[in-house]
């Protein structure tokens, strides 16, 4: 079985560019491009430098000791909370960035939801000196203040989505319809591991970086490069797509993908997508999607804004459908415990989105000798207001 | 040969009505179709209204969320037109999104479609090589007509694909836009006019985009077939309600 993309853009039936003919020439020349840019030497050099220098990386693999002692097994956590920016989002925009300059673009702009991916989008622009636009739901504009204000500090221009639910997957909608309306001078960096071939495919490659770094660093610490398991937590799903890449054919090592159920998966209110959702269209690829039994797409909810999105990656899809993966639905309040248990026990508050994945620990039992990589995708500075919220802090 | 074969081979430019069916009110589809005929429009098209319209700007973006609001779906829309060619004759093509139309069974809305009378289909995001690989054929059988969108930034290597693969008319998207958001034409309309002219494709050009008067559509249709309106006409309902539809017709026609 073949996990990865296939030469026409799909994995098994999940994938390819359901776009109109206005994006045609743009996505077609990014699909001839990519892959030949990423083997550039100069390219590898410079992203490889910047990742390095600029970034942090590599990120620390840390053996959790307390975590591990509460749950009687090995727990390793993949610290992406510590790169520059606080977050995974920041080796995607990285790439791209490169990608956009050697394709010829002179402006970028980007869809967000928490703002992570804007704020990483507008770091990168501030970089290298590009003119940055991101389109940010008017509802996530009020509830996400300082990630706005981080990037207009940067400068970045943030334009509100009005229509639609005013969230994500309608900053995402006036993206692709800026780029509609920009085709020549413009570049379109998604943050997930979505929309049309090759984004999720590319999306993937620059975060693969996660699991290229586990193997060495686990292979220092544990003698093996292969873990029992990997978790992550799935919105899109680009930090689990880096997460998981590396042992996407490793047969022996599991993999966990931990999603937001909400206030419950049968509650209404809800972003479990694999549960929920059934095949469909969204932003250019088909996937699997929460929509109405006549195609109109629904409205996901989560306590996490970076979990809040009605599809999810058609590469996860894939790993869904084939039962390659193990796909586990958190809700709000699992979620929220584990933020605290990982804050007391280890020192670290995680961003709300990876709590979801930590949250797993409560019910799915792993054996003693088990080694299990969490992937802490982010901090949780950003989630400080709902964490007060919620704790009454 | 359908409706719209017919209609093309007439010596006349064409003028081409797109509505969102639902909009302003749910039931008002079968009245706006049948006052477009009456006052002289060529070819009309449908609006299957879709949550995310992605190739939209706001004016048919907010219709679609009207239309939807109202309760339309894709099954309240065919029951509307069921009997539409009892009292319309002029062709009816459904314009909408991908997704309603998988979720409903490809085959079944094509089969609905030619119970209808429904000549043909515009479904901007299902693209040219899916379409051929896995639907061609049903839209055959069902006698449908699939319209492509051209651009001022597709190929002319593409084109000339889409020429071959198209069956009734190109659907020329006037500039780099969403709907709605262009006002006039300029320079570079009528080179990238002149061009596709040059071309000379099988398929006669219909330009969508951009027009919402007489001046834009004489521009258009000085070297297409004809021209369509979408934004414009919805703008017209909204401000003007479904009666005096017979105004905006012929102010496009003077």
């Amino acid at each position: 079985m073949n996990y990865n993309v296939d030469e026409k853009g799909y994995y098994g039936e999940f994938g390819g560019a359901f776009i109109p003919e206005m994006l045609y020439p743009n996505v077609e020349n990014l699909r001839q491009q990519y892959l030949k840019i990423m083997a550039e030497p100069s390219f590898k050099k410079e992203f490889d430098q910047l990742l390095k220098d600029y970034v942090g990386r590599p990120s620390p693999l840390y053996f959790a000791k307390r975590l591990s002692e509460k749950y009687n097994t090995k727990v390793y956590l993949k610290r992406e909370d510590l790169n520059h920016t606080g977050a995974h989002k920041v080796n995607n925009t990285i790439g791209q960035i490169l990608m956009a300059k050697r394709l010829g673009k002179t402006r970028i702009i980007a869809e967000t939801g928490a703002g992570q991916h804007g704020v990483a989008t507008a770091t990168v622009c501030a970089l290298m000196g590009m003119e940055c636009i991101v389109y940010m739901g008017e509802i996530d504009i009020a509830r996400q203040a300082p990630n706005v204000a981080r990037m207009k500090m940067l400068g970045a221009e943030v334009r509100p989505a009005l229509s639609g639910s005013r969230t994500l997957k309608d900053a995402t909608n006036e993206a692709i319809r800026d780029w509609i309306n920009n085709p020549v001078d413009t570049h379109y960096i998604i943050g997930s591991a979505i929309g049309p071939h090759p984004y999720p495919d590319m999306v993937t490659r620059f975060q693969s970086i996660i699991s290229e770094e586990i193997k060495w660093q686990l292979k220092e610490k544990e003698g093996k490069e292969n873990p029992d398991y990997v978790v992550a937590c799935i919105g899109g799903g680009s930090n689990a797509a880096g997460t998981f890449y590396h042992f996407l054919h490793e047969r022996e090592v599991g993999i966990i993908a931990v999603e937001a159920a909400g206030k419950g998966v049968d509650s209404g209110e809800s972003a479990a997508t694999s549960v929920l959702g059934k095949m469909g269209i969204i932003h250019g690829c088909k996937t699997l999607l929460m929509q109405t039994v006549d195609g109109q797409i629904t409205e996901p909810y989560s306590i996490s804004a970076g979990l809040d999105y009605p599809g999810v990656g058609p590469m996860h899809a894939h790993l869904y459908k084939t039962g390659r993966a193990e796909f586990i639905a958190v809700t709000d309040d699992e979620a929220m415990q584990a933020g605290m248990v990982l804050s007391k026990l280890e020192g670290i508050i995680p961003a709300i989105e990876s709590s979801h994945a930590f949250a797993i620990l409560e019910t799915r039992k792993f054996k003693p000798e088990d080694v299990v990589v969490f992937n802490l995708s982010g901090r949780g500075d950003k989630d400080l207001d709902t964490y007060i919220n919620y704790f009454k802090l | 040969m359908n409706r719209i074969h017919q209609k093309l081979q007439a010596d006349k430019k064409i003028l081409s009505i797109y509505f969102t069916a639902g909009y302003p009110s749910l039931n008002d589809t079968v009245k706006i179709i049948q006052d477009l005929e009456k006052n002289g429009v060529d070819l009309i098209e449908i609006g299957l209204p879709f949550s995310d319209p992605l190739a939209d700007g706001p004016t048919i973006q907010a219709s679609s969320t009207k239309a939807l609001k109202n309760g339309m779906t894709t099954a309240v829309l065919f029951q509307q037109l069921k009997d539409i060619r009892k009292s319309v004759s002029i062709p009816l093509i459904l314009m909408g999104y991908f997704n309603p139309v998988l979720q409903y069974g490809v085959e079944d809305f094509c089969r609905k479609c030619q119970e209808i009378g429904i000549d043909g289909l515009i479904l901007p995001d299902l693209p040219l090589d899916v379409y051929q690989e896995n639907y061609e054929a049903i839209f055959k059988k069902y006698g449908l007509v699939n319209v492509f969108l051209i651009t001022p930034q597709t190929s002319d290597e593409r084109i000339h694909q889409i020429d071959a693969a198209s069956d009734g008319f190109i659907y020329m998207v006037s500039s780099a836009s969403v709907t709605g958001s262009q006002v006039g034409f300029g320079n570079n309309q009528e080179t990238y006019f002149k061009r596709i002219a040059n071309m000379k494709l099988k398929n006669p050009q219909v330009v969508g985009f951009g027009i919402s008067n007489s001046e834009t559509f004489k521009q258009a249709t000085n070297q297409a077939k004809g021209a369509i309106i979408g934004s414009a006409f919805i703008k017209f309902l909204t401000e003007n309600g479904v009666d005096k539809i017979g105004d905006f017709v012929k102010g496009i026609r003077k």
